[in-house]
């Protein structure tokens, strides 16, 4: 069964990890290429690497990163921040990427999306989604916002992840904006909604404070956000948990999910793994 | 020193599937010259994207003969991902495609359940078959990214399966061949594994 995915996001400045990380025993805690692979160690399942260098000059230092982490990891890694041009996604993805997302230009100039997907393949080609809920005559609204979640765009967050999808997309980041840095957990309401609306996957975003969070984000029972990952970012830099403890609580819920140790070495082989149920991954140090 | 070939069919970066293959020792060269595809001992085809579009690369670069020559004389070969599709008869993506055609069967759409998304996308479980070239011990995850699959039209050409709303091919073998629907490439030491198998088994003999 395909595994719920856990996605460590990594926000870069100027080719540095910024806004901390717990790894204080790394000799550069800053090191991107560090992080990573620590992250690939401790059983992440993918990574997101968010530009927020305000300046165009970062781009050369973003590729050179990129090239970096790609020649250190072997695991895939998204990429994202400041993606205008079919050519700043070709760049990254020619750099190492497995997939570039498009957030702010993909609003502003939806054929970016169709061309994405057209050249690097709609499986590279993901598009973020920040909705916030706002009150628009009287009723509330899901409403997308754009610029790091400053400036209203007037689309509707279900009608336009369906966009999306028909535009190319192959995967959705929805980071719910009033919820994020806040910890108090996913909106399991709007990730519902649009996971179902969509055929394509959707990451959950914005709001992890504690492993149950990102086990109700991907959890499809009634109520649950129905994702097909969960990506988180403070829970996972300043310790507050590890990996592998919200790798045993999915496992605990029944969840499918990819077994730290398979990060690693296996030396403790299981059987078939057809007949691995998901209360033997529990049993096993997930 | 083990010395693969990786072909460029202007497919995207191909930087990881070398860096796996250096990983375990092997001498690794990138290309896209059909002469020094058919003097190749051991090929590794890779690939993303559209069926179509690949086999058309393919053409345009003069490299299905050699492909072609090389799979009909059983030597040793690694397809990844596309790279396992195009070994089919037929590709069923915006149309028919002829594929190189080392196995029967064709290429279609994930419709086993319309209720799961596509591309299937992450971390899924393969089931070894008894007879694969990689060891069954080494039940493990392994990262897809595809909304395509195989359709062997022979069931002893698959040597793994994958579970995604019903089963499905993740790897197929035969002679000093493998092919897997994943990423080794890019799935940490399990992936790294599988290539090791290869490597290991198929690519030390003349």
């Amino acid at each position: 069964m395909l595994a719920k995915r856990i996605i460590p996001c990594l926000d870069v400045e100027k080719g540095r990890v910024v806004k901390g990380t717990k790894f204080l025993e790394l000799v550069d805690a800053g090191d991107p290429v560090a992080v990573a692979a620590r992250y690939e160690a401790e059983g992440a399942d993918e990574l997101v690497f968010l530009d927020i260098t305000a300046s165009h000059e970062g781009r050369s230092i973003m590729l050179d990163m990129v090239r970096q982490v790609a020649e250190t990891i072997f695991m895939p890694f998204t990429v994202g921040g400041g993606i205008r041009t079919l050519a700043d996604a070709a760049e990254l993805v020619q750099a190492g990427a497995e997939k570039v997302s498009i957030n702010s230009s993909a609003v502003k100039t939806p054929e970016l999306v169709t061309a994405v997907a057209d050249r690097l393949g709609s499986c590279a080609t993901v598009v973020n989604i920040d909705p916030k809920r706002v009150v628009r005559d009287g009723r509330e609204v899901w409403e997308v916002f754009i610029n790091g979640g400053r400036v209203p765009t007037g689309l509707e967050a279900v009608a336009w992840a369906r966009q999306v999808e028909q535009l190319g997309a192959g995967e959705i980041v929805l980071t719910c904006m009033d919820r994020d840095g806040t910890r108090n957990g996913y909106d399991l309401e709007i990730t519902a909604a649009v996971s179902q609306a969509v055929s394509i996957p959707v990451v959950a975003s914005g709001g992890a404070g504690c492993p149950e969070h990102l086990a109700d984000a991907v959890d499809r029972g009634p109520g649950m956000g129905m994702a097909d990952a969960a990506l988180a970012a403070g829970i996972f830099h300043f310790g507050q948990c590890t990996i592998r403890e919200v790798k045993q609580l999915f496992a605990k819920r029944g969840i499918p999910v990819r077994p730290v140790e398979d990060a690693r070495d296996r030396t403790h082989v299981s059987s078939a793994p057809s007949t691995a149920s998901l209360s033997d991954s529990s049993s096993r140090s997930v | 020193m083990k010395s693969v070939t990786i072909v460029d069919y202007g497919s995207g970066n191909l930087r990881s599937v070398q860096k796996a293959c250096e990983r375990l020792g092997a001498e690794a060269t990138i290309t896209s010259d059909p002469n020094v595809v058919a003097e190749a001992s051991v090929l590794v085809l890779p690939g993303v994207g559209a069926f179509g579009d690949a086999m058309r690369e393919l053409r345009g670069r003069g490299l299905v003969e050699p492909l072609q020559r090389h799979l009909a004389t059983d030597k040793p070969f690694l397809g990844i991902c596309m790279g396992l599709q195009l070994l089919f008869e037929t590709g069923r993506e915006g149309g028919d495609h002829t594929g190189l055609a080392a196995f029967k069967g064709d290429v279609v759409r994930f419709e086993i359940d319309p209720s799961l998304k596509v591309p299937h996308m992450g971390w899924n479980q393969v089931r070894w078959h008894g007879d694969s070239p990689v060891p069954t011990a080494l039940g493990s995850y392994y990262y897809f990214v595809h909304a395509y699959h195989a359709r062997p039209a022979e069931a002893a050409d698959i040597c793994g399966t994958a579970d995604y709303g019903g089963e499905f091919c993740a790897a197929v073998s035969r002679g000093r061949l493998l092919a897997t629907q994943f990423h080794p490439e890019k799935s940490q030491q399990a992936g790294l594994r599988v290539i090791e198998a290869f490597l290991d088994r198929y690519a030390g003999r003349p």
